[in-house]
Parts: C-alpha cells; sequence; structure tokens
C-alpha cells in the first residue's frame, strides 16, 4: 500500500463574524470535521456547490488560512505544527493554482517576474540563469521565450492560465491545489488547459487536488472524488464509484441536475427542492435533511458519520451501509 | 407552415470604440417561432447577449445596428418610434438575466413591484394587483408567494431572485422571452428547477424563449432548436437532435468534441487550437477559416452563407455546397 502524500483529521474551519453593537457574534461553518486521503499521483476531486467549503478545504490544506482545529499531514508531519521557518521551507512543495488568472497574477509585472518570483524566493538562479529557466517552464505549458517581457493584459484568458500554471511549477511542486482553473473560460480553452494539466501531472510525477463545481470536468480529470456540502464531505469514492454507484442522495441529486450534452441521454432527473441552507445556522442532524426526498425520522435529529461501505467508498447518511 | 414570431435576417451591430470599429454582430439571421425555446449557444464575446438585447432595442451605446432587420409578427420593429418600441418591451417581449439582483429594484418589495408591471399591463385595483401577483408567483412555482410578496429581493436566493423575473415578464403579458444566461450564476440542482419552470412555461402558456447559454448540456435538456454563433454570424441552425446527431460545421463539431464527456476519461480532449477572432479585426472569407482543420483557398476569400443541408437543418460552411458550385 502507498504511503498518503496529504492527510486532512478533523480538519475544521469556522470564521467568526463579529456581531454589530447589538447583534451576536456568528459563526460561518465553512469547513467541518473533514477527513481525507491524497495518495502520490492521483487526482483527487473535490465537487460541491457554491460556498460548501472547496476553496476553505483547499487553503487549510495548504495552511494558507489557519484551521480552527484538526490536522493536515504532509508525508506524515503536520504542517499546522510547524514554525514560520520550516513551514516556509515546505511551502516549496505545495502550490495552489486560482479560478481567475486575472486577479491572481499582479498586472504590474511581467512574465519574466511573475514566474520568476518563487525562484528568486526559493533559489540562487538570478539574471540569464533565471531568465533560461523561465523560458524553459514557459515553453513546457505551451508558450515560449517571446512572452517573456509582456504584461498580463497582453495575453488571454487562456494563455494567463497557462503563465499561473507556469509559476506554481516553478518549484517542482509535488502537491498542487488547483481550485476551479479552468471555471472562467470557454469549453475550447478549458480543453486546452485540461489537456495540458494532464500531460505536465504525468511528465512531472505531480498530484492534484482538483476543485470544480462542474461534474463533467472533475469525472473527466479525477481518479478520486470528495463529494460536499455544506461544509462536510458527505461521499469519496473512486470516479466510477461515485459517477455509477452514487449511495449519498446529495451526490445522486448533484449528477443528476448536471445537463449532458447529449439530448438522447434525456433521463429521469431527480429534481432537489430549495436551496442550500446557510452555513450560519446548519440544520441539525443531517445538514441534507431539509432537502432530503429518503430522510428518516433520526436523520433531523443525529449527524451521519461518514463509515466504509466497501473498497474505500465512503458515506455519511443514515441509509446507507 | 408556421409563421415565425421573431424573423431575424442578416442584423449587424458595430460599436465604435477608441480602438476602432468593434464587428460585434455580422449577419445574424434566424426565427423563432410560437411555443418553443431556441437555444442561442457560443463562446464569450461571439455576440449573444448582443442579439437578445437588439430583440429589445436595447443595444448600449456606442453600439449601432448597421444592417438588417428584426421583424416580430411581421413588423420591422428596427423602425419603430421609440415610443412603440417601449411599449413592446414592457409588454411582448421581455428579457431576464445573469444576474436577477441587478435587475431587480433593491427598496421596493417583490409585490410592489409585480404589482407596479401587472397594473402598468392591466388596469386594477390594488387588492387585485395583488392577488394576481400571488397568483403569478405561485406560477413561477415559487413557495409561500403570500409571505414573499412582502420581502425585499436581497433576502432571496438567486434562483427565488430568478423567478422573481420570469414571474415579472409573465405579468407583463410576455409571449417572448429573452432569457440570457439565466442559469449560469446558480448552482445546479437549482439550475435544474429554473429550467424546468421554462420549459413548463413554454408547455402550458406557449411562451417562446431564446435561450442565450454557453453550455451545450443545457442546451441537450431544454432546447427544440439551436442556433451556433461564432465572431457575429450564425454558423449553424436546426432542431436540437438533428445537430446533435449529425453536426456539421467545422467549429460546432469542435465545440461538442472539447466537451468532457464520460467516454472522453484518461483521454485527451479535442480542443479548437487558437482563439476567437478579435471583432476589430475579422478575417476575411469563412470567419472560422484560422481555426479551422478542413479550411482551403475558396475559405480564406469567400464567406459562406447559411444553407439547408436537411429538413430545417442549415450551414454556413462551404464544404456544404453543392457539388456543382465547388
Ligand atoms: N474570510 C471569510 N470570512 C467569512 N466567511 C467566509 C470567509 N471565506 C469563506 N467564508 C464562507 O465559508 C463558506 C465556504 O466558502 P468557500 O469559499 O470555501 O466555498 P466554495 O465551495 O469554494 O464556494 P465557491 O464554489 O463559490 O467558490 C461560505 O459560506 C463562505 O461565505
Ligand atoms: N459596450 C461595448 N463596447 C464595445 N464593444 C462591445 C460592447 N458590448 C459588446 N461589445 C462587443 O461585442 C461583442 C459581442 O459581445 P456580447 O456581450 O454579445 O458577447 P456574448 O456572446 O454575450 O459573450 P459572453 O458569453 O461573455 O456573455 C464582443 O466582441 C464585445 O467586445
Ligand atoms: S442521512 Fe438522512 S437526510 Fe441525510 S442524506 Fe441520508 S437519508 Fe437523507
Ligand atoms: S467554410 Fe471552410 S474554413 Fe469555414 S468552416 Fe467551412 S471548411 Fe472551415
Ligand atoms: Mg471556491
Ligand atoms: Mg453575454
Amino acid at each position: 500500500m502507498t504511503e498518503p502524500l496529504v492527510q486532512a483529521r478533523q480538519l475544521t474551519k469556522h470564521y467568526v463574524l463579529r456581531g454589530g453593537l447589538f447583534s451576536r457574534r456568528q459563526v460561518v461553518r465553512a469547513l467541518h470535521w473533514v477527513d481525507l486521503t491524497v495518495y502520490p499521483g492521483e487526482t483527487f476531486g473535490v465537487v460541491g456547490e457554491s460556498g460548501c467549503g472547496k476553496t476553505t478545504l483547499g487553503r487549510c490544506l495548504l495552511r494558507l488560512v489557519e484551521p480552527t482545529f484538526g490536522e493536515v499531514l504532509f508525508r506524515g508531519e503536520n504542517l499546522l505544527q510547524l514554525d514560520r521557518e520550516t513551514l516556509r521551507q515546505r511551502r516549496r512543495y505545495f502550490q495552489m493554482l486560482f479560478q481567475n488568472p486575472y486577479l491572481s497574477l499582479d498586472p504590474r509585472m511581467n512574465v519574466l517576474n511573475l514566474v520568476g518570483e518563487p525562484l528568486v524566493t526559493h533559489t540562487d538562479l538570478r539574471g540569464r540563469a533565471l531568465a533560461e529557466r523561465v523560458a524553459a517552464l514557459l515553453e513546457r505549458v505551451g508558450l515560449s521565450a517571446d512572452h517573456l517581457y509582456r504584461y498580463p493584459h497582453e495575453f488571454s484568458g487562456g494563455q494567463l492560465q497557462r503563465i499561473a500554471i507556469a509559476r506554481a511549477l516553478a518549484l517542482n511542486p509535488l502537491f498542487v491545489v488547483l481550485d476551479e482553473p479552468t471555471s472562467a473560460l470557454d469549453v475550447s480553452v478549458q480543453a486546452q488547459i485540461l489537456n495540458l494539466l494532464k500531460d505536465l501531472q504525468a511528465e512531472l510525477g505531480l498530484t492534484y487536488l482538483f476543485i470544480s463545481h462542474d461534474l463533467s470536468v472533475v469525472q473527466h480529470v479525477s481518479d478520486r472524488i470528495a463529494v460536499m456540502y455544506l461544509g462536510r464531505v458527505v461521499e469519496v469514492g473512486t470516479t466510477e464509484g461515485i459517477f455509477y454507484d452514487a449511495r449519498h442522495p446529495y451526490t445522486q441529486a448533484l449528477i443528476s441536475s448536471t445537463p449532458i450534452p447529449d439530448p438522447q441521454a434525456r433521463r429521469s432527473r431527480v429534481i432537489l427542492q430549495g436551496s442550500v441552507p446557510s452555513p450560519l445556522n446548519p440544520p441539525p442532524g443531517c445538514s441534507f435533511h431539509p432537502r432530503c426526498a429518503q430522510a428518516l425520522p433520526l436523520c433531523a435529529t443525529e449527524e451521519p458519520r461518514l463509515v466504509d461501505v466497501g473498497d474505500g467508498h465512503l458515506v455519511a447518511c443514515h441509509r446507507a451501509g | 407552415m408556421r409563421e415565425p414570431l421573431i424573423s431575424v435576417r442578416d442584423l449587424q451591430v458595430h460599436f465604435h470604440t477608441h480602438a476602432g470599429v468593434v464587428h460585434a454582430l455580422n449577419g445574424v439571421s434566424f426565427d423563432l417561432y410560437p411555443g418553443e425555446i431556441l437555444g442561442l449557444v457560443g463562446e464569450t464575446g461571439c455576440g449573444k447577449s448582443v442579439t437578445g438585447l437588439a430583440l429589445l432595442g436595447l443595444i448600449p451605446p456606442p453600439g449601432q445596428v448597421v444592417g438588417g432587420e428584426i421583424r416580430y409578427r411581421g413588423q420591422n420593429i428596427l423602425t419603430l418610434p421609440p415610443a412603440q418600441m417601449r411599449a413592446l418591451r414592457g409588454g411582448k417581449i421581455a428579457m431576464i438575466f445573469q444576474d436577477p439582483a441587478a435587475a431587480l429594484n433593491p427598496v421596493f418589495t417583490v409585490g410592489e413591484q409585480i404589482e407596479l408591471v401587472t397594473r402598468r399591463h392591466r388596469r386594477m385595483g390594488r387588492e387585485a394587483a395583488r392577488r394576481q401577483a400571488a397568483e403569478v408567483l405561485r406560477s413561477v412555482g415559487m413557495p409561500e408567494p403570500e409571505r414573499i410578496l412582502d420581502t425585499y429581493p436581497h433576502e432571496l436566493s438567486g434562483g427565488m431572485q430568478q423567478r422573481v423575473m420570469i414571474a415579472m415578464a409573465l405579468s407583463c403579458g410576455a409571449e417572448v422571452l429573452v432569457a440570457d444566461e439565466p442559469t449560469t450564476a446558480l448552482d445546479v440542482t437549482i439550475q435544474a428547477q429554473i429550467l424546468d419552470l421554462l420549459v413548463d412555461l413554454k408547455r402550458t402558456r406557449g411562451l417562446s424563449i431564446l435561450l442565450i447559454t454557453h453550455n451545450l448540456g443545457v442546451v441537450a435538456e431544454t432546447c427544440d432548436r439551436v442556433a451556433v454563433l461564432y465572431a457575429g454570424f450564425i454558423v449553424e441552425t436546426g432542431p436540437t437532435g438533428a445537430i446533435f446527431q449529425s453536426m456539421k460545421h467545422p467549429y460546432t463539431q469542435g465545440l461538442l468534441a472539447a466537451i468532457p464527456h464520460p467516454s472522453s476519461r484518461g483521454r485527451p480532449l479535442q480542443a479548437v487550437p487558437g482563439t476567437v477572432p478579435d471583432g476589430l479585426q475579422l478575417p476575411p472569407g469563412c470567419l472560422f477559416h484560422p481555426r479551422c482543420p478542413f479550411a482551403w483557398d475558396r475559405c480564406r476569400q469567400e464567406r459562406p452563407v447559411l444553407r439547408e443541408v436537411a429538413d430545417g437543418h442549415q450551414v454556413a460552411c462551404h464544404l456544404y455546397a453543392g457539388e456543382a458550385e465547388r
């Protein structure tokens, strides 16, 4: 059995919203008691609707925000207990790529500086050697040395995402969190970027946490998938396990709500009623119970635990198992 | 033969900017029939929103219609006096947007806003208008319509706000609804609810809908017919089934092949090489030729026109020109 690369244990992030003079302090349960394991070389997909905690999970795993509780083990070492200097040294092994390259790349920096910055911070490369290394990175992502001295506004969204990828890969990371890397792009450009990410993974032995709200994309890229709802992981399985043998009623609804570009495939759809409740005030028991067609009386009071229903397929539902 | 409710012919829209003339629409032609959902698909910047806005006479400056016509029940609405255009817009033709919050007035309750348009449309007392507002909210699937009447837009979720927008369109007596990416900002489970509602309104009320989207999945599941836009030009149009089963235009084929699909797992996706042309500098000939794997000399010189290849299925591509012509 391979050793895990990244593990989260009871990972929890609560944001405290300070109330006004007369209003009470409120707590947003952004991420709650999440356990997951990512193995080297795999693409671990994370899906769920807006606000379910996907970005918070990614940020907590890389300690870009401080979790409220829990552990993050990177090759067995608890990241949350490292001192600043050790954490700084570890940082080169994990990177995050964001949805919107227009926002994540500083418009005042040229490509050489954007991609070269992490190299300057973490290595002795300077001058010509630095420019050569950056040019090599650009070529790897389908750009060229001609682009070294250009600025972000001179590029299309797809090209900018390539630059952001080159920057993320500059230090040969082991683990990359991809947070909706193609959500801002058109499908034809999305295809180019997804292909590039796959090629780079094979070439460099990368491990990905791939966050998306688009089920078709997650299905295409992932080896295993976690489904999140209101800050919790409700189901984890292989891609086949999730798409052909979903056990959680929410996963089933999510799959059946996703439009497929094939009119022949018109299916009977489970249309969920209502909308996602606020994480400020999550329902007691199973947080999905107000929308669940299969809810039992127990579901309103008791929170289901994530249990193995066979072959590592994990489900948090009183009906599963 | 059914008469189209809306007929757009060779519509051309330019934006006169500091950088030059942006050719936003370069000959858009399509028909919208009563009681159907026509999907208008294409990638960012291809002119979907400008087309939708043109149907309501709402193209923002510095945009200008420089050619073509838009017929509603046979009458060219581009030549209507402003007052008549306004009446049409507040009545028979309505539009909803991706961001309903921006389209709703934040300082009035949902009830007040619906009552306002209802009473503009038909003379009636406040009591009756309120009853009718509750009724129309119920008809768009709003839970607890009486309570919702007294809420403000910001108290509602995105999906509920979109239902309110649709309710307002119905209150005006709209028979054509232009829906510009109405579910793009919504979660998929909520998107499914809204799309279901649109299909339901088409069936029960005979509403005609121009559904603008970049999502071919949404088209496949809701539209009766499709028109594919590329660089402000319709490259292919036809019944949804025919388009998905035997799409003809190289761009449409490329667009579909680029979408991740269960059968594409573990294989590279087919990306369309290159990028969409800049509206400031359109290529000569076929607008798609710089990216087309089949392009030949003729494609670089002559702009293809829409030609019928099967019943109701039209394609603008020299590959399908008659044998003699080729
Ligand atoms: N800095 C913050 N302060 C307060 N609340 C926050 C903060 N960051 C996130 N949240 C809340 O935490 C919850 C989870 O947010 P998160 O961004 O992780 O969701 P997400 O799944 O990434 O959503 P999306 O699909 O919209 O990106 C949301 O309710 C969000 O409003
Ligand atoms: N106010 C404006 N000034 C200049 N050009 C404009 C303006 N509005 C639109 N355009 C141009 O018109 C073209 C079509 O724009 P439109 O908004 O219709 O695209 P779209 O298909 O709706 O794209 P998206 O999917 O991003 O909404 C674009 O090339 C755009 O640059
Ligand atoms: S625990 Fe109960 S409410 Fe929650 S998903 Fe399972 S059946 Fe539905
Ligand atoms: S006309 Fe020519 S360039 Fe245009 S789509 Fe057809 S084959 Fe390609
Ligand atoms: Mg996010
Ligand atoms: Mg638009």
